[in-house]
């Protein structure tokens, strides 16, 4: 029981450290992020401005806060609606199988014969950027992935003879899915949430880094390292804070996910 | 001096002992069986002395091979011992081989690991080895991979393998358990004859006392970890001394109560029944057509009358289990049908199916995949209710499922509790209570009491007897195992490559078995008595 212990316990702290954060920013944040002083830019870390100021002037801790706020919605959101589709397809087609199972599958084939960023960029160009487009496009390509998942893990569970025990008592495939397949398959599915979420928070990062995310005045940390470009031989400080903080959060859920899929081998 | 000489083995994991005191010893040329039921700790004893155990394993006591301590010996002497001298075979024979690795290669390695020589020199004598085993080239040359073998072809695969650096004791954990009863035979005949011819000691770990009064020498059984009486098969078999082996010799020769009644209306008809398999489409040259159909069952009918026990048996890939499949109405057949009571199960639909369904039910083979791992055993149990036009209210839910549960040996408060807080046993009881709880007429068990102890199958027999008599029930048993078939069933089907072979009344069809394989299968068949009976002359 004990063994991803210690990788779980410091994955947790990581994502509740963000999640914190992130809350905290909805009712208070150590400065406002949207006053712009140009006298008080780029200032170095100090204790009135803890990781310094950005080229306009703006609190820094405020602004990752801020942006964790954003960051983790926009890859919550996305994977939450990503598995709320996914995973009924995937259960279906396992379920009922023939040609229904091909169209389901072969469907995901091809969503997953597109770079999935080059889909994003090219749904975020289409339906103009923003956020909810940034949930939109990252959703969509999670849904295959969730899918699949969910087929796989179900294929195994229909030749179990508890399935076989549940149609003799005149349960059908629906009944089945819902009451027997789904509570076995939920362990395989929040690992691959956890694995998802990082790569929702990479691909949110990725498109505001090239403008097609969230809008300004609002911060993302993707967005932050998109205008701390410029200034990278200046202040690099302004692209190392929000790259640290994506990697720390994508490290946090890895070794979620990892421990997660540890303690419930264990008991498979 | 005995060659395997153990004395005080203790072994225990974590400060929990699976093995307590245990001393035993085996010589060239003999053939020692360590005999006990499951958790009795000899398989431990087995990788004790093998020096195989994990290491969280704290190990007391002395280990001597061929007077030679085991404790003294560095790593890489254990090792030269391992294969060289001492060697395994293990019950699952794929898990055994290396899937990727053609036979021959796998022998010629063991080989060569022990006895540097070139790889041509090697291969030569792989495949003398593979053919000392059974396996001549004109059967499986060695460049033929595992899954191209059958069950037992595999297991001769892993003796070659054993024997191939010519060890002196060969330690059997199970052998033939994963094998049909016919090849069980072939592989007893085999490891007896390499016993003799050449002269190795042979520690068979079982727990099948019919198999080891044939073959072994001596017999030590042993419960929770220490051997409780040890002897010649005649005198531990015979005349028993520890209370222990008397109840597992009862258990195994168990007979339960014959039916109060006889059977009464055909309830269960089987028509003509045909499963077939489309061919798969692979030939690109011939425009991708389909290969010819395969077909697993071939015109089966057979009846099953109320309150009547019949005996469905055949060895893997006979079509035990697709025939059952098939007229539980769970795949559809190709051809001919399953009636109940008149009604065809094959052509229902919505209601109608789900009236029929309520005089069947089943209990499948493996107590622990049949359980949903995530649900409570009430709600486990009470899935069939879901059968009923009218379904009983939570409160009266839960009484049907205590008095379930009460009637097959459980508590009442066990309907809270989740599978795996059950033994194999119990969980076969929690799937028969599932199936008895709507009351059906017929029960279908398949394997459903292979997989236990010969104590707990008992236990489950005699519930089954009893349940009989008093909701006149009747069984459709499917098994492999004649031995014990031939206790329970009032009448045999047998079953043979798809197609019914023989059926008849069980004690017609035993004493006088019309068709050849029926004969073979029965001959196979590891009897105690037949086996103690045969010994005797040679005493």
């Amino acid at each position: 029981m004990s063994r991803g212990m210690p990788a779980m316990l410091g994955g947790g702290v990581l994502v509740a450290l963000a999640a914190f954060g992130a809350l905290l920013s909805l009712v208070w944040t150590p400065y406002d992020i949207s006053a712009v002083d140009i006298g008080a830019r780029l200032l170095p870390l100090s204790a009135a401005h803890p990781l310094g100021t950005d080229q306009l002037g703006r609190d820094m801790l405020s602004m990752v806060m801020a942006g964790a706020r954003v960051s983790l919605a926009v890859s919550l959101l996305a994977v939450a609606a990503g598995m709320l589709v996914g995973v009924p397809i995937g259960l279906a087609a396992a379920a009922f199988g023939g040609w229904r199972d091909e169209v389901a599958m072969r469907g995901a084939d091809v969503l997953f014969a597109f770079p999935s960023l080059l889909l994003a960029i090219l749904l975020a160009a289409i339906l103009g950027p923003g956020a909810s487009n940034a949930v939109l496009a990252i959703a969509l390509f999670n849904i295959p992935v969730f899918a699949r998942v969910a087929r796989g893990a179900a294929l195994g569970l229909w030749q179990r003879d508890f399935v076989a025990a549940a149609r003799l008592a005149g349960r059908g495939r629906a009944a089945i899915s819902i009451g027997h397949i789904l509570p076995n398959i939920f362990a395989a599915i929040g690992v691959q949430a956890t694995i998802q979420f990082s790569l929702a928070l990479i691909a949110e990062a990725g498109l505001s880094y090239v403008g097609l995310g969230v809008q300004p005045p609002a911060a993302s940390w993707g967005r932050m390292l998109g205008d701390a470009q410029t200034l990278i031989g200046v202040a690099p400080r302004l692209a190392v804070i929000p790259g640290l903080a994506i990697l720390l959060v994508v490290l946090g859920f890895t070794l979620l996910g990892d421990g997660l899929r540890d303690r419930l081998d264990m008991r498979g | 001096m005995s060659f395997l000489a153990i004395r005080d083995l203790t072994v225990s994991y974590a400060g929990r002992a699976a093995v307590r005191g245990l001393s035993l010893s085996v010589g060239r040329g003999e053939i020692v069986a360590l005999v006990g039921e499951s958790g009795s700790g000899k398989s431990t004893a087995a990788f004790a002395a093998m020096g195989l155990l994990p290491s969280a394993a704290v190990v007391g006591g002395e280990i001597r091979i061929d007077d030679r301590a085991m404790a003294d010996l560095t790593a890489p002497e254990q090792d030269r011992l391992r294969g060289g001298t001492l060697s395994m075979v293990f019950q699952e024979p794929m898990g055994a081989l290396n899937p990727r690795m053609r036979i021959g290669a796998q022998v010629a390695e063991a080989i060569r690991i022990h006895h540097p020589m070139s790889r041509a020199e090697a291969d030569a004598r792989a495949a003398a080895t593979l053919a000392r085993a059974g396996l001549p080239p004109e059967i499986a040359p060695p460049t033929r991979y595992p899954h191209e073998l059958s069950g037992g072809q595999r297991q001769r695969v892993a003796i070659a393998i054993a024997i191939a650096a010519g060890p002196a004791l060969l330690i059997a954990d199970e052998p033939t358990t994963a094998l049909d009863v016919t090849t069980q035979a072939h592989i007893l005949a085999l490891l007896r004859r390499l016993v003799k011819e050449d002269g190795l000691g042979l520690l068979l770990v079982s727990h099948d006392l019919a198999m080891v009064a044939e073959v072994a020498d001596r017999v030590a059984v042993m419960k929770d970890g220490a051997i409780v009486e040890e002897g010649t098969p005649e005198d531990v078999l015979r005349r028993p001394r520890a209370d222990y082996t008397r109840r597992l010799i009862a258990a195994a020769a168990h007979v339960p109560a014959a039916p109060a009644q006889a059977p009464g209306a055909p309830l269960l008809e089987v028509r003509d029944l045909v499963r077939s398999w489309p061919g798969v489409r692979t030939d690109l040259r011939t425009g991708l057509r389909r290969a010819p159909a395969r077909t697993t069952l071939h015109d089966a009918s057979f009846t099953v009358a109320a309150g009547e026990t019949v005996g469905l048996v055949g060895e893997s890939g006979s079509g035990k289990t697709t025939l059952l499949r098939t007229v539980l109405g769970l795949d559809p057949p190709q051809g001919g049908d399953v009636l109940l009571q008149g009604r065809s199960i094959v052509r229902a639909r919505g209601a109608a199916l789900r009236a029929l369904r309520r005089d069947v039910q089943a209990v499948f083979q493996d107590p622990a995949g049949s359980l949903d791992p995530r649900q409570r055993i009430e709600r486990i149990v009470a899935e069939p209710m879901h059968l009923l036009d009218a379904r009983p209210g939570a409160a009266e839910r839960r009484r049907l499922v205590e008095e379930a549960l009460e009637q097959v040996g459980l508590a009442p408060q066990d309907a809270g509790r989740f599978p795996h807080q059950f033994s194999g046993g119990q969980r076969q009881r929690i799937a028969l209570a599932r199936a008895l709880i709507i009351r059906p007429k017929l029960i279908v068990l398949d394997e459903a009491v292979s997989a236990l102890d010969m104590s707990v199958r008992a236990g489950i027999l005699d519930l089954l007897a009893d349940l009989r008599d008093r909701l006149g029930l009747a069984y459709l048993f499917v098994s492999h195992d004649m031995a014990m078939m031939r206790k329970v069933a009032d009448r045999l089907i047998v079953l043979q490559a798809g197609r019914i072979v023989e059926q008849g009344s069980t004690t017609q069809l035993i004493a006088a078995p019309r068709h050849p394989y029926t004969a073979s299968l029965l001959a196979a068949t590891p009897d105690l008595d037949r086996a103690l009976s045969a010994r005797d002359p040679a005493e």
